[in-house]
């Protein structure tokens, strides 16, 4: 019995120890907004974070989660940053099919936490973990670069 | 507006004369036809299955609030259509986009017209349904309202969400008419009056956002692989390794072992050639996916892989390059290519591989069935809702209209998800289990391991050049698997449909062309795949023709002006192509004046000829495929140790009027980093019958780092009074051959093998 902080709230677990987030959070929590693409942390479509830094939950078991706090795509908005990726991949356009869209904003939450005016090489690095099938890349960088605009800057 | 009604005599099947003149995927959608000879040929939407239907009582609903419901009858798999398609509607209908709701329809063609999402056909097939849908709606709001206010009909105007009466001022929302609009008769289709393009306010604009976007950032958004039901059971499928295999024996105690794991179902095989039908094998039901997972690899299965077995690709590299060196089957001769080969100044040769692909859309396929007093619910991610729809009742044993398809998102579909046989397992699990609602999902390991693979073809190309270079010869042995093997026994040569993309209909102004296609044996499961025969076509031709621009000394977008010829139209007879995308061959000739602008504009855009610092080049391509006129120009940089980088893409497309321009743009942006993909990485290869890549790591996709840096779209402005052309597959077949000629132009190496991965190394 596992029990994991999801969005502020904490689960009890009826699942082996060494069950992967993802499936814990999309079949026994019903938070679907985390995808699977890969199971193997290859394609970012997972991508949540615990404490702030981006994880692959597809390769996360629920015990290495430990008293960690578990952030999805459905309370990322909740945070500044967050809130305008979201705003600017609508606003850009940026989804196609829009699979891999929350794995994308959360990996491109946690690169512009830390570095909040990232280069091309720095966003290139942080986001070439994940896939997108679409091709959405060109407006993804766009996307990424406005909401930096928006919240970036000296702190 | 109250009970959808079914319109009459809305079966518009295409009936084709011969097994092999299909339109669209016919046969491959499960349902061929014999016509009766005296039935005059039916092209575009009236071609399909269902065709289409424009009855504003189907598609629209406007509730006491006035806000407008339009149903969206096609899959939406990342090209918009579920913005697109009511948009279309909503400014027909003067309706405030604000105040529409879009509702999807579940697989019923009779109901709402051919549903089958592929072949780049939605908007160019509904773009005049859906205006006369909308514009029907308008004029029964105007009745309405007219009969209200006891004025001439002609005296009332719909405008934003309101008739308006101009001489008396008065006005009445779209809501308080709505009851009495729908008792309207629905206005003849010949007298319905459509809105001066001038006066759209959505259409053409690429102003309104996305629908489902807030959705899809905030993980609200519903795929496949997303259906929850109560009590529901998850479902993984161990399916024989090789094509045409079988289950000998599964030992499945360990699997129960598992923690969660609740039964092990066998799955009936279906024999080659499998058609949509299920591979066979045996499924894992379980209390959660990864439970399934585990106790999937802890069965004991003995497998019979039957006769394809065998089947290595390397080794069919090899026969299909000695079949691409003899002659084969003639589809098309004109001139007399031996006689202009013996007096041409200089030969040259050339021979392309292309090799198998995965669709590898980021959602795998995911279907969940449930089965309740012998009727069957199915939530899936399909691109054919109505094929999935006919092939579960045929499974089940149940009639079609037993059986409710819903559609959801598609976390893209690239042609895989036109295939049901992932809803059909889901079915046949829930069957299994009493009814119960089961979730079938595949692994990426299932998907790309058990796709329906792209073919896998060499292109053998010859030409004689005269003594100015000009080319007056040109031969062409294309050489792959159909997509036909998959559906029909012994099925050895592309069919009409596949040479008709961008082999026998090349519309160039060469005197002596001869085109042959060999045979070629399928060992997998063959399938389409975004642009399909396309990618292999394309990029040998496109190549080829760079490649003689060279021989000749001649610049490759000159010598690719020269080659196309003057502007004139074809008709497609003349390039021996009796399918033409399924479309009319007088509305739809091939127009290479249309297929020059798009080469000429992109070259402008590009600033073709520009110099360009050490280790850079320009390449450039053009294709016409989907009745659309594409053209790019790809900028790559190559480094001293042979690493690439692709800087800029520019693409021009001439696809009739838009709907959408922005999501346009962006099919075109992602056809450039999946025809990146195509050239730089993608490669699926079998040995002992199996495929070789399992993941992502051995089946690489183009990731940020790899992708062009710039994109930039070029449309051509089109008129709404001509015939649309696709969006969706276009944009891909000239990125491959436009990026190798690219690297010919940085670095002098030609690239005639694709992927290119390390080709470039020293």
């Amino acid at each position: 019995m596992a029990s994991v902080t999801v969005n502020g709230r904490r689960h009890e677990l009826n699942l082996p120890d060494s069950t992967p987030l993802l499936w814990a959070l999309r079949d026994e929590l019903g938070l679907t907004g985390t995808k699977y693409g890969c199971g193997m942390a290859l394609c970012g479509a997972c991508t949540v974070h615990v404490d702030g830094n981006p994880v692959r939950a597809c390769v996360t078991p629920i015990a290495a989660v430990g008293n960690g706090k578990v952030t999805t795509i459905e309370a990322i908005g909740t945070d500044r940053v967050g809130r305008a990726l979201q705003a600017a991949w609508v606003d850009l356009g940026v989804p196609q099919c829009g699979y891999c869209q929350a794995g994308q904003i959360m990996a491109a939450t946690a690169l512009l936490r830390r570095s909040p005016k990232p280069t091309d090489a720095e966003i290139d690095e942080a986001m070439s973990g994940n896939i997108c099938r679409c091709g959405t890349y060109v407006r993804l960088r766009a996307a990424i670069k406005q909401a930096a605009a928006q919240t970036g800057g000296p702190r | 507006m109250s009970t959808p009604v079914i319109l009459a005599n809305v079966s518009r099947r295409r009936f084709l004369q011969g097994a092999t003149a299909l339109g669209g995927f016919v046969l491959a959608a499960g349902l061929p036809s014999v016509g009766r000879a005296a039935d005059p040929p039916k092209y575009g939407a009236d071609g399909m299955p269902n065709g289409w239907v424009d009855d504003p009582l189907v598609f629209v609903a406007i509730a006491d609030d006035g806000t407008v419901t339009i149903v969206c009858h096609r899959s939406e798999m990342g090209q918009g259509v579920r913005t697109g398609m009511p948009m279309i509607v909503a400014d027909e209908l003067e309706a405030d986009w604000k105040r529409v709701r879009v509702m999807q329809a579940p697989g019923d063609e009779k109901r709402f017209g051919n549903q089958d999402t592929d072949g780049s056909r939605s908007t160019r097939h509904f773009f005049e349904p859906m205006r006369r849908c909308g514009a029907a709606a308008r004029t029964m709001l105007e009745a309405a309202a007219a009969e209200r206010w006891k004025v001439p009909v002609a005296e009332v105007e719909a405008k934003n969400h309101e008739v308006v009466h101009a001489k008396s001022g008065r006005r009445a929302g779209y809501g308080s008419l709505a009851k009495a609009a729908a008792k309207q008769p629905v206005p003849a289709r010949d007298a319905v009056r459509l809105k001066d393009p001038s006066k759209f306010r959505y259409i053409g604009k690429g102003e309104l956002k996305l629908l489902d976007a807030r959705d899809m950032v905030t993980g609200k958004a519903q795929y496949g692989i997303d259906t929850r039901l109560p009590g529901m059971l998850y479902a993984v499928v161990a399916r024989p390794p090789v094509y045409g295999g079988k289950l000998v024996s599964v030992d499945s105690a360990e699997a129960l072992k598992v923690p969660g794991v609740v039964k092990v179902v066998e799955i009936e095989p279906s024999p080659a050639p499998a058609h949509f039908n299920p591979l066979g094998g045996v499924a894992v039901v379980a209390r959660n996916t990864w439970a399934a997972i585990q106790g999937r690899r802890a069965l004991k299965i003995v497998w019979d892989d039957g006769p394809n077995g065998s089947y290595d690709s390397t080794a069919f590299k090899a026969a299909m390059e000695e079949s691409a060196r003899k002659p084969g089957k003639v589809v098309r001769d004109d001139g007399n290519v031996t006689t202009a080969m013996e007096g041409a100044a200089r030969k040259l040769d050339a021979e392309y591989y292309i090799p198998h692909l995965a669709h590898a859309p980021m959602e795998p396929p995911a279907a969940t069935a449930r089965i309740t007093q012998g009727k069957c619910e199915v939530w899936g991610c399909v691109q054919s809702p109505q094929a999935t729809r006919d092939l579960v009742a045929k499974r089940l044993g149940i009639a079609p209209s037993d059986v409710t398809v819903h559609v959801t998102l598609l976390g893209g579909g690239f042609g895989r998800k036109s295939k049901p046989d992932f809803a059909i397992e889901a079915a046949v699990v829930s069957k299994a289990m009493e009814g119960k609602p089961v979730k079938l999902t595949w692994t990426r390991e299932d998907d790309l391991m058990h796709t329906y693979f792209h073919t896998v073809s060499v292109e053998h190309l010859e030409a004689g050049l005269d003594g100015q270079g000009r080319t007056v010869a040109w031969t062409h042995r294309s050489v792959a698997p159909t997509i036909f093997s998959t559906f029909v026994e012994g099925a050895k040569h592309e069919a009409p449909l596949e040479l008709a993309m961008g082999v026998i209909n090349v519309p160039f102004a060469i005197p002596n062309i001869r085109i042959e296609n060999p045979e070629a044996v399928a060992h997998t499961r063959i399938g389409w795949f975004r642009a399909v025969s396309n990618i292999p076509h394309a990029f040998a031709v496109q190549s080829f023709v760079a490649e003689l621009a060279a021989a000749a000394g001649r610049d490759p977008k000159d010598y690719l002006l020269e080659i196309i010829g003057p502007a004139r139209q074809i008709k497609p007879a003349d390039l021996q192509d009796a399918w033409n995308h399924g479309e009319s061959p007088e509305r739809y000739p091939v127009d290479t004046g249309r297929l020059r602008r798009v080469v000429e504009t992109v070259a402008r855009e590009a600033g073709w000829g520009r110099s360009l610092p050490k280790g850079r080049g320009l390449g450039i391509a053009a294709h016409y495929s989907f009745v659309s006129y594409v053209a790019s120009v790809v900028e790559v940089a190559v480094d001293d140790k042979g690493v690439m980088t692709i800087p800029r893409v520019d693409i021009a497309i001439d696809c009739g009027a838009t709907v959408n321009p922005d999501r346009v743009r962006a099919q075109m942006q992602g056809a450039a980093v999946m025809g990146v993909g195509i050239a730089t990485l993608g490669e699926m290869t079998f040995k002992g019958g199996r495929a070789e890549q399992e993941n992502f790591h051995t089946y690489e996709v183009t990731r940020m780092a790899g992708a062009p840096l710039d994109t930039r779209v070029h449309i051509i402005p089109g008129d709404y009074s001509k015939p649309m052309g696709g969006v969706g597959e276009p944009g891909v077949p000239p990125i491959a051959p436009a990026l190798c000629n690219a690297i010919f132009a940085a670095t002098g190496k030609r690239i005639r093998r694709l992927p290119i991965r390390d080709q470039l190394k020293a």
